[in-house]
């Protein structure tokens, strides 16, 4: 029983509900000075015709008292004091005898007034005692006799009083439908609030998989859980990015971590003494080199992840900047046994981060080095750049054992290194880099079949291509 | 971005140049010494700035040492100094203001800003605020004085001039022409650019990074040392035919143009 009625109380104690309720107070406000002043015009408006009805008998009356001396008046009063009639009179002698009249004595309530006003009085044939309102005037007759005439006005009165009753009862329904309606708008509105209010203390409380019911009505609360669920999905993208690096330096640090410590302890127990020391402190700092690299590389991928970089975008020539960066390839890949063939198409402006791009073109090159056999017959790499749909594409493609359809997924994830004795240098975090380049630059990186071999494409999304040369603004071009 | 240097390699490449210019009446400390630097090393952590002023010692320079912006701006005003090796970050005033406030007022003297930031944009922030080289935390010493002594010589107008020689090694930048004992040499344009900036900073170690910054513009991690090939293929073009190599490579560190022992 508790439990509704506390729902109810904290209904009450909502803003919408104090918003319908003064809603609510208002309109009753207005309407009872619309209809007071209604009512009272009305009142007015009879009780003027009943005056105005009395002092027209007023002045006939006292014309038949000239015309027919106190007698005449007198039967005149009697005839119409007999029940039926709709007057009350009461005539009395300059003494307060009274002569004749349907009223037993004058009104108290006029004594007061020689205006005339309103009085009660008991019906001559009232037999359960009740009184009845009416109105009444002095008619003014010299010092000889005194006439009070009147009206009835208790069904006036009565009327007035049940119209009284009606609105008092509309008011009262109005004012609990308001309230109702205002619980219920309330009711309502903290529904969705308390599911917003609980999911987001689910979320505080640590499960940021929890979304915002959204009702479907496409009203404003839906829009704002809308956004909220929105904002939650990319809290959850960048903390799970965030775990999971966290977890991945965990896993993947310590091992090389643990390789330097060993390093450094072989050495000092080495019995040959100096000679061991001078290598084992070479081998170590080897280690940590290797190991500040891998940070480098992770922290750059968080921070590409965390947003946009501010100032280092830059207009270029992809197909030129690629073609570049594989030219500085192009020994160490003859070295290595293969023929690096660049095929880049020309006047493909586009805004980027050069470094950035330059970084993950190298890092494709190195892997198709790195990860495919050199100086055996068709060991070529091609590196192409040029323009797709409304967007431009970097496509590093060789000849090596590739990537299974299957592991394509896994392989740009970071540190994952498909080979599973892990004995090829490298931090297991270029692709993933590249992967971040590309979201960067609102595009995305794609592992393809080479036929054989692999074949990563690069794409960046018509957002950082300036449509031709001839397009690019002057001081774009310029910088 | 890492340096593709080993600091393996700079360690025993640095002992080993200490004890070969021993050997050789001291070639490149001379080197140091007849270009004796005077460095200030605005750096909090006690530790590094002492490891920078005993290691700057051992190569003929002087260090002063400042332990927070404040001080650091003070000594850099007061003083001529001819590098300033900054950290970024400083107790009372960081090292970009402390750079900024000295450009303002004139100084111009060549500033190495020293950062654990190291993305792309922070080097250009570095830069902006009037940096003349960054370098990300943590280096190679073997870098850091390859940078320091380069940014050194910068105070010379070496920019105007238009034609570098070593030995019988000549390099004319109006005409583009490098010829060796007057012989003609043709060289790629990349071979042209890197042998240009080597002659540039003849007699200095230039490192695997500073050739990749400087004559490709690449601020980003090569992975591999690619850097090695087109060097060796310059050598082969200028050396090969001679019997005076001119070009050695500093193991651990980087490469020498110079006309001296090998």
């Amino acid at each position: 029983m508790t439990a509704p009625l506390e729902r109810v109380a904290k209904a009450a104690s909502t803003t919408a509900f104090g918003l319908s309720a003064a809603a609510v107070a208002f309109f009753l406000f207005a309407a009872a000075i619309v209809v007071g002043f209604l009512f009272w015009q009305t009142n007015n408006l009879l009780t003027r015709q009943v005056l105005g009805a009395l002092n027209a008998e007023a002045r006939i009356l006292a014309s038949e008292l000239k015309v027919g001396g106190s007698t005449k008046l007198t039967e005149t009063v009697t005839a119409l004091s007999r029940p039926g009639g709709t007057g009350l009179y009461y005539l009395a002698d300059h003494n307060g005898m009274k002569i004749a009249g349907n009223l037993n004595r004058i009104p108290p309530e006029l004594e007061s007034d020689p205006r005339g006003g309103v009085f009660s009085y008991q019906p001559p044939k009232a037999d359960n005692g009740n009184t009845r309102l009416a109105v009444a005037i002095p008619v003014d007759l010299g010092a000889d006799v005194r006439l009070i005439i009147g009206r009835d006005i208790e069904d006036q009165r009565l009327f007035a009083d049940s119209v009284r009753r009606a609105f008092l009862l509309g008011f009262g329904v109005l004012s609990l439908i308001g309230l109702l309606g205002g619980l219920a708008v309330s009711r309502l509105i903290l529904n969705r609030i308390e599911a917003i209010t609980g999911t987001s203390r689910s979320i505080m409380e640590g499960d940021l998989s929890r979304r915002i019911p959204e009702s479907g009505g496409g009203g404003e609360l839906d829009a704002l859980a809308g956004n909220l669920n929105e904002m939650l999905d990319r809290i959850e993208g960048l903390m799970s990015g965030l775990r999971e690096v966290s977890d991945n330096i965990a896993h993947d640090l310590k091992t090389p971590l643990n390789r330097l410590r060993n390093a450094a302890e072989a050495a000092l127990r080495d019995p040959r003494g100096g000679e061991a020391y001078r290598e084992g402190l070479e081998r170590t700092i080897e280690k940590a080199d290797d190991l500040i690299k891998t940070f480098n590389a992770l922290l750059l991928i968080a921070r590409l992840e965390a947003g946009p970089l501010e100032d280092s975008v830059e207009t270029f020539d992809l197909g030129r900047f690629v073609e570049d960066v594989s030219e500085l390839y192009t020994p160490a890949a003859e070295e290595a046994g293969f023929a690096l063939s660049i095929e880049a198409e020309r006047d493909v402006l586009v805004r980027a981060n050069r470094q950035l791009i330059g970084q993950a073109v190298a890092n494709l090159i190195d892997n198709a080095i790195k990860y495919s056999r050199g100086g055996e017959p068709g060991s070529a790499i091609t590196v192409r750049a040029y323009r797709l749909g409304d967007g431009a594409a970097i496509s590093v493609s060789d000849h090596g054992p590739g990537i299974s359809p299957g592991d394509r997924e896994r392989a740009l994830k970071r540190f994952v290194r498909l080979e599973a004795s892990r004995t090829k240098p490298g931090t297991g975090l270029g692709l993933s880099l590249v992967a971040a380049v590309a979201r960067l630059h609102h595009g995305e990186i794609r592992l393809e079949d080479n036929q054989p071999g692999l074949k990563v494409v690069l794409l960046l999304s018509g957002k950082c291509l300036i449509a031709s040369a001839g397009d690019a603004p002057p001081s774009l071009a310029a910088q | 971005m890492a340096s593709s240097d080993s600091p393996a390699d700079d360690k025993a490449g640095l002992s080993r140049r200490l004890h070969d210019s021993q050997l050789n009446s001291g070639h490149i400390e001379g080197q140091g010494r007849k270009n004796a630097m005077r460095v200030l090393v605005i750096e909090d952590d006690k530790e590094t700035a002492q490891f920078l002023q005993k290691s700057l010692k051992e190569n003929g320079h002087t260090a002063d040492l400042a332990g927070d912006g404040e001080v650091g701006l003070t000594l850099a005003t007061d003083n001529a100094y001819d590098v300033l090796i900054v950290d970024r970050m400083l107790p009372h005033l960081d090292g970009l203001s402390v750079i900024k406030s000295l450009r303002a007022e004139g100084n111009r003297t060549p500033a190495l800003i020293l950062s654990a930031l190291g993305e792309v944009d922070d080097r250009v922030k570095g830069l902006r605020a009037g940096g003349d080289d960054y370098l990300t935390k943590p280096y190679a010493y073997s870098e850091l004085l390859a940078r320091v002594e380069a940014l050194g010589r910068r105070t010379v107008p070496e920019e105007q001039q238009t034609r570098y020689t070593v030995g019988d090694l000549v390099l004319d930048r109006l005409s583009h022409r490098v010829t060796r004992a007057g012989d003609h040499i043709l060289l790629q344009p990349r071979e042209y650019r890197l042998l240009e900036y080597l002659m540039q900073h003849a007699g200095q170690v230039v490192t695997r990074t500073m050739l990749l910054e400087h004559v490709w513009d690449y601020h980003f991690d090569p992975q591999t040392n690619v850097i090695d090939v087109h060097v060796s293929r310059l050598r082969a073009k200028i050396d090969k035919n001679f019997d005076k190599p001119l070009l050695h490579t500093v193991r651990g560190a980087g490469y020498t143009i110079r006309d001296g022992p090998a």
